[in-house]
């Protein structure tokens, strides 16, 4: 048999847009397009129907996968990465090329899938189980692990619908984790739970990855994508753009994402976001109030977001994250963060967001700025991508023994004293 | 996942298995072109998800449900009120000298057959549109789910006939032998209900419309089944068009194997010719429509 666990040839995968899927959704319409068809036929012989949009989600992807390799598969939002992942999860059937797939497939993407509210956590165990491809044997062999991993050993019997949402992301993921396929397909299961849970599923991926099985890992997470995978492919635009080890993909993908302008306007209806909340531009300005790509240490600067807003919902944060340049998150800031009298008033239409960032926190480097807006526990509207870049230069300094470069991400100036006592107040 | 690793350990057999897996699992996934081929054997290792499925639509409607499993004695019985008084006392059905029953009994053997079908046809059909969760997110062989549809009407099946039994004793009815061919009328009202809903269920994603007539079509298709009257009332040129209802076949045929009279006539064969032929028409659709589920759901 072949070494290779995934073989992947020219795959490619359209949608259409507004062609009889989206138009004839219901019988009256499909009705009506039958009856209208002949006629149309007489009076515009040589139209072709119209209006029908082909989206290339993916198109011409080929890579391979040896057995046991870790491969992370990086990209931007709607790159196809998830699209690429649920046509090798035979989720959904490709329009084109084939894809070659020894052994079983899991999945993390289907955390939860098939969780009943009413049935009780042994029971979603069996029945999660069986759903993801598990035997019972294997389910009745993994379940007291599967206990021990989710910690809801006290709530077994009682029904999910009373699990607080961390015991129910917890359960889901145990069973996922348990799951043994030869090939597991895990997409950005890990911004889910609390940080200590986080911290044992990234110990679980690397467990898996250790036990030499093959591991497809979708990911934002630059830093894990380094740390968990040997090598990495890069999607944009449905297509394949760069493949190699992951410290090179990585390194490529952040160069792009680090070459993004200081200020980005998106085009009326384009920017990330849905119908009731979108982005429309976002820059970064410094002391003076300029739009700059290049800030210094010693003066605050503000990060500027105008947000698009059709209905005004107590619960939207609107934000971002702040990464240094090889994707590690420095801070993240949200517009609700203070105490509730503070938060900015949003309104109907455009809205002009400004977040003062302190001088002297920031040491010498490229930072990425990815805006963030949710509905507060209900789902995320925008997240993922880097909008702008800047420079921040330490050019400020006071002391004359601190001009040397600095190691660490941030770079505040403390206050030190001497016996209870700093030089200022000593002096003569 | 220290334990991971020591249960791994002590299985000996767990190298084996998995390379025997490995051997057996290689998946070629490209696009399929026209009618594809049905490949039912592939539903094989599914068994357990089918069961599993059953298992949960059953549990969790009893779950939600007060009365719970009273339901399914009460909703036959309470049906059985009705028509008895409507049918047979106000409109005066009679029922023919040859089963030997008062109406109730009569209506009730009736009814048995006809619930199972109409659940379990309305349960399959809405199948697809209501685990839209599970069809975007993880692969099994789709017909799973409106099997699983149809099986979980048989225990609400079960249920209503031990209360026949009961009102069989209750009226000294003594069933004859022919009751041996009850399970084969059972199964003729399950292969239409997964005939029909087969059809309805992929077509029900394409056209959430079919949503809003299934119940129509259900209501029609009991009158047009000898429920609450007898098919001996049914007479005229009309009677072989009739007589082409699979279901009126099956419920002929438990009036026939519990109470006696006569058996379903001929033209139940053509009843079964015409389920099979919608039973293999609708596998191949399905087939071809299951492609697209997860992106139209």
């Amino acid at each position: 048999m072949s070494d290779l666990a995934v073989t992947v040839q020219g795959l490619g995968k359209r949608y259409r847009i507004g062609g009889p899927q989206e138009d004839y959704r219901t019988l009256r319409d499909a009705l009506a397009a039958v009856a209208r068809k002949p006629i149309m036929r007489i009076r515009h012989p040589g139209a072709v129907t119209s209006r029908v949009v082909d989206l290339w989600a993916l198109r011409d992807v080929s890579f391979d996968v040896p057995e046991s390799q870790v491969l992370g598969i990086v990209g931007r939002n709607g790159a196809g990465k998830s699209t690429l992942l649920k046509v090798l999860s035979r989720i959904t059937e490709p329009t084109e090329g084939r894809a070659t797939i020894n052994g079983r497939v899991g999945s993390l993407l289907e955390v939860g899938t098939g969780f009943h509210p009413e049935l009780t956590g042994r029971e979603n165990i069996q029945l999660n189980g069986a759903i993801l491809g598990m035997t019972r044997a294997e389910i009745m062999r993994k379940f007291d692990e599967i206990v021990d991993f989710s910690e809801i050993e006290r709530f077994l019997d009682t029904p999910v619908k009373r699990y607080s949402s961390g015991m129910y992301v917890r359960l889901a993921f145990a069973v996922a984790a348990h799951f043994e396929p030869e090939i597991l397909v895990v997409d950005e299961v890990l911004s889910v739970g609390d940080a200590a849970f986080q911290k044992k599923c990234l110990g679980k991926m690397e467990n898996v990855a250790g036990e030499g099985r093959t591991v497809l890992f979708v990911s934002h997470n630059m830093p894990a994508v380094r740390g968990l995978c040997s090598h990495a492919i890069q999607i944009e635009g449905g297509r394949v753009v760069n493949q190699g080890t992951a410290g090179e993909v990585v390194d490529e993908y952040l160069k792009v994402q680090a070459s993004t302008a200081a200020a980005v306007a998106w085009p009326e209806g384009e920017g990330p976001g849905d119908e009731e909340v979108r982005l429309a531009g976002m820059s970064l300005l410094n002391s003076e109030g300029e739009p700059s790509g290049s800030v210094t240490n010693g003066r605050p600067f503000v990060v500027r977001m105008e947000v698009d807003v059709a209905r005004v919902a107590s619960a939207l944060c609107i934000g971002f994250d702040l990464t240094s340049a090889d994707g590690a998150v420095v801070l993240r800031s949200y517009q609700t963060d203070g105490p509730e009298e503070t938060w900015p008033q949003l309104k109907v239409g455009r809205n002009t967001l400004e977040c003062e960032v302190p001088a002297q926190l920031l040491n010498d480097g490229r930072y990425l700025v990815l805006p963030r807006i949710s509905l507060h526990r209900v789902r995320w509207i925008v997240q993922g991508d880097a909008a702008i870049s800047f420079e921040v230069h330490r050019d400020t300094i006071s002391s004359p023994y601190a001009l040397m470069p600095r190691p660490g991400t941030i770079a505040p100036v403390f206050r030190w004293t001497a016996d209870g006592s700093s030089s200022a107040t000593t002096g003569e | 996942m220290k334990l991971s690793t020591s249960v791994a350990d002590q299985d000996p057999t767990k190298g084996d298995r998995q390379a025997a897996q490995r051997s057996l699992t290689t998946t070629v996934i490209e696009p399929k072109r026209g009618w594809a081929a049905l490949r039912l054997g592939e539903l094989w290792p599914y068994r357990e998800l089918l069961f599993f499925l059953t298992w949960r639509d059953i549990k969790v409607r009893y779950k939600q449900a007060v009365l719970g499993v009273a339901w399914a004695v009460l909703a036959p019985l309470m049906t059985m009120v009705v028509f008895t008084v409507v049918f047979s006392r106000w409109l005066g059905v009679e029922v023919p000298a040859q089963y030997g029953v008062p109406y109730a009994v009569f209506s009730f053997v009736g009814l048995l057959p006809w619930t199972l079908f109409a659940s379990s046809l309305q349960r399959a059909s809405s199948s697809l549109v209501g685990s839209s969760s599970l069809l975007t997110k993880v692969y099994f062989p789709r017909l799973i789910i409106p099997m699983a549809g149809v099986l979980g009407a048989l225990p609400d099946f079960f249920i209503s006939f031990l209360v026949l039994c009961g009102l069989m004793a209750y009226y000294h009815v003594v069933p004859t032998w022919n009751a041996v061919w009850l399970p084969a009328f059972v199964l003729l009202a399950l292969a239409t209900s997964l005939a029909f809903g087969l059809w309805l269920s992929a077509l029900n994603v394409l056209y959430r419309d079919v949503g809003y007539i299934i119940p129509f079509l259900i209501q029609m298709w009991m009158y047009l089944s000898p429920v609450a009257y007898p098919i001996e009332n049914v007479q005229g040129p009309l009677r072989v068009l009739y007589g082409l209802n699979p279901m009126a076949g099956v419920i002929q045929g438990f009036r026939w194997a519990l109470l006696g009279g006569h058996p379903p006539d001929l033209l139940v064969a053509a009843a079964i010719g015409l389920v099979a032929v919608l039973l293999v028409t609708g596998f191949f659709y399905f087939k071809r429509m299951e492609r697209t589920f997860a992106d139209v759901v």
